[in-house]
């Protein structure tokens, strides 16, 4: 029971960390918090559900359909709403983002209607292993596992190629980057485009997970991802897998020994937010931004 | 420099006076909708201005009127159902004991809405406030997530998803109007004191303001707790003025339609919250034929509940990248009548 509980943990984890790391690149280059983030991983989600509902796609297919739109939108985002702003005061950029943020989740509400709709889960990923003496459906094995393979890209191509050098810089100082003659609007657009890639993987393990699709359901997810991200530590990679697994673990964990505590699964994500904002709040792994500013 | 000061003071009593008297006509004479929306409006007309103290005043981007706005409905409303009233609506479970003693009279119930509100934005803004804004609004709508939580599940207290009903119906022109020309006068003088200096220093460059020896926490948290104060405040007008309530009314819809308002009349502007307030409370109202089915050119559209949202959306995204000044920029009434020969602003 209680491996069962750690496996569910850290399926659950791994989702939050996939959304989270998308939060922390963009903290680190633009110092915004993107509250759309959490609508680009329904948007994955949705473009999954219509991969393959709608055009018949086989599930990797409509996997990579959704990772290919939402990283798409993602940069589009950048371009159309956030972009223009880059001179102007924080708060103009802030109020963008709740601007797309509500223009997505309302648009596909619009559209497709509000009610969740069932996602087609490929036979597959149901089906039960044996694990370690467990018995667990096959996605729970795998999403963990992915997002490991994915972490590993990411961390490959932040620290051995020269785009990665390039954000890595351009979280440091954005000035001194464009002395040295990058492009920083193109690292920028890379950086949103694979925050949103990641965002969708998340958003179609959260569609296999609960098996269905609704246009609120990356609101929530969203906000517990970004808390996940802090209390990791904004603006660094590792911190944003570890609060991730840790904001998942506790959930699960709690509401497995706490049953009476479900109601207030939701809230579990903030509390955790305000403490480390009151005891630590550069994170478990965080960088000082308030110190490499001068 | 005296003439000047005198006749900003007539500007000013001119217009509250002005005002009173449009409350006292418009009571008398216009029909039962027309006065619905100015009710509406006048509490709107408070959230707004206490909403761009935090977020345009002291540049701080927030998104908390919602919570506060449902705390506040929710004291008022426990506070005013008359204990027979409470009896039978407790469908959910049955109420704790302490919520049918709860009793007071209208001033008390919005008095304590305002304070509790307050308190708890005292209890967030240590967290919050340490660090630089950053996490403000993270935090913030956060809380409005969690009050809705709480809400859906104390039914002993709130009676769950089905919210509270029969709440007395006290809001009327006089009191919302009377309490938005407060709410104004008081957060006009907040603006134009050393403690409004010290919040626009904040907004306009955090780090000088700290060179010159000002206390940007103890600002930031005086922003922020007057506005929770008199969100408290509009959300009893509101219980009252709606007469039921449930945790639905206080999702985050609430206070993206405040985020307009303020953005719209000019973040930073007092006089541009409530010009913002009536636009969009009107343009709100004219804009209801969106949700409905409609003929474009000989198609006949579905109706598309939300549409309205999505407009929204997009005049908000639309302000920002093209016209972020608003109707006022951070111009305030009084300044359209300085005269330019002085320098000044």
């Amino acid at each position: 029971m209680f491996m069962q509980q750690m496996v569910n943990g850290f399926s659950l984890g791994s989702m939050y960390a996939l959304i989270a790391i998308g939060y922390t690149m963009v903290y680190g280059v633009l110092r915004l918090i993107n509250f759309a983030h959490g609508d680009i991983m329904m948007v994955g989600g949705f473009l999954g559900f219509f991969g393959m509902e709608v055009l018949g796609l086989p599930f990797v297919a409509a996997v990579l359909l959704a990772i290919v739109g939402a990283a798409l939108l993602g940069m589009a985002s950048d371009r159309v709403a956030y972009r223009p702003l880059r001179e102007a005061p924080k708060i103009s950029l802030l109020i963008t983002a709740i601007g797309v943020s509500f223009f997505l989740e309302n648009a596909f509400n619009v559209f497709f209607g509000g009610v969740p709709r069932a996602f087609p889960v490929p036979a597959y990923l149901e089906v039960m292993v044996e694990f370690f003496g467990l018995m667990m459906p096959m996605s729970a094995v795998i999403v963990p596992i992915m997002t490991a393979f994915l972490l590993s890209v990411i961390l490959w191509i932040l620290f051995k190629t020269k785009y990665g050098m390039a954000i890595r810089a351009l979280a440091f100082d954005v000035g001194t980057v464009n002395l040295m003659g990058i492009d920083a609007n193109r690292v920028i657009t890379l950086v949103f485009g694979m925050g949103s890639a990641l965002a969708a993987v998340g958003g179609i393990f959260w569609a296999v997970n609960y098996p269905s699709v609704e246009p609120m359901m990356g609101v929530l997810v969203g906000l517990k991802a970004f808390a996940a991200a802090v209390v990791g530590g904004i603006g660094s990679v590792g911190g944003a897998v570890l609060g991730g697994l840790i904001i998942g673990f506790t959930e699960v964990v709690v509401i497995a020994f706490f049953p009476e505590l479900g109601g207030y699964k939701d809230a579990f994500a903030f509390i955790f937010l305000i403490l480390i904002l009151l005891f630590k709040p550069t994170g478990i792994l965080g960088i000082d931004f308030e110190k490499s500013r001068f | 420099m005296q003439a000047m000061i005198n006749k900003h003071f007539l500007i000013k009593v001119g217009m509250i006076l002005g005002t009173v008297w449009f409350i006292w006509f418009a009571n008398g004479h216009f029909d039962e909708y027309t006065v619905r929306i100015l009710n509406n409006i006048a509490i709107f007309v408070i959230l707004a201005v206490s909403y761009n103290l935090i977020n345009g005043v002291t540049g701080q981007f927030s998104l908390e009127p919602n919570g506060f706005v449902a705390i506040g409905a929710y004291v008022t409303a426990l506070l005013l159902i008359s204990p027979d009233a409470k009896s039978y609506q407790y469908a959910i479970a049955d109420p704790y004991p302490f919520v049918m003693t709860l009793q007071s009279n209208f001033v008390v119930a919005l008095l304590l809405s305002g304070l509790l509100a307050m308190l708890l934005a005292l209890v967030l803004s240590f967290p919050v406030f340490r660090v630089r804004g950053d996490y403000l609004a993270i935090v913030t709508l956060g809380f409005g997530f969690i009050i809705k939580i709480l809400a859906i599940n104390h039914p002993e207290v709130t009676n769950g998803s089905l919210g509270l009903n029969d709440i007395p119906e006290f809001s009327n022109l006089y009191w919302t109007g009377g309490l938005a020309i407060v709410a104004v006068v008081v957060i006009l003088n907040i603006v134009n004191s050393k403690f409004g200096r010290a919040m626009k220093a904040v907004r306009d460059d955090e780090d000088a303001a700290i060179a010159m020896g000002v206390n940007t926490f103890k600002a930031k948290t005086l922003a922020f707790c007057t506005s929770a104060f008199f969100e408290g405040v509009g959300g009893g007008l509101l219980a009252a003025l709606l007469t039921s309530i449930s945790p639905d009314l206080f999702d985050f819809f609430f206070t993206f339609q405040l985020l307009i308002i303020i953005v719209l009349g000019g973040l930073g502007s007092t006089t541009g919250a409530i010009i913002g307030t009536v636009l969009v409370m009107g343009g709100s109202e004219w804009m209801r034929f969106l949700d409905e089915p409609m003929n474009l050119f000989g198609y006949e559209t579905t109706a598309m509940p939300g549409m309205r949202m999505v407009v929204f959306s997009l005049v908000l995204i639309f302000i920002m990248l093209f016209a972020r000044e608003g109707v006022m920029g951070k111009r305030e009434l009084t300044d359209l009548f300085k005269s330019r020969k002085k320098g000044g602003k």
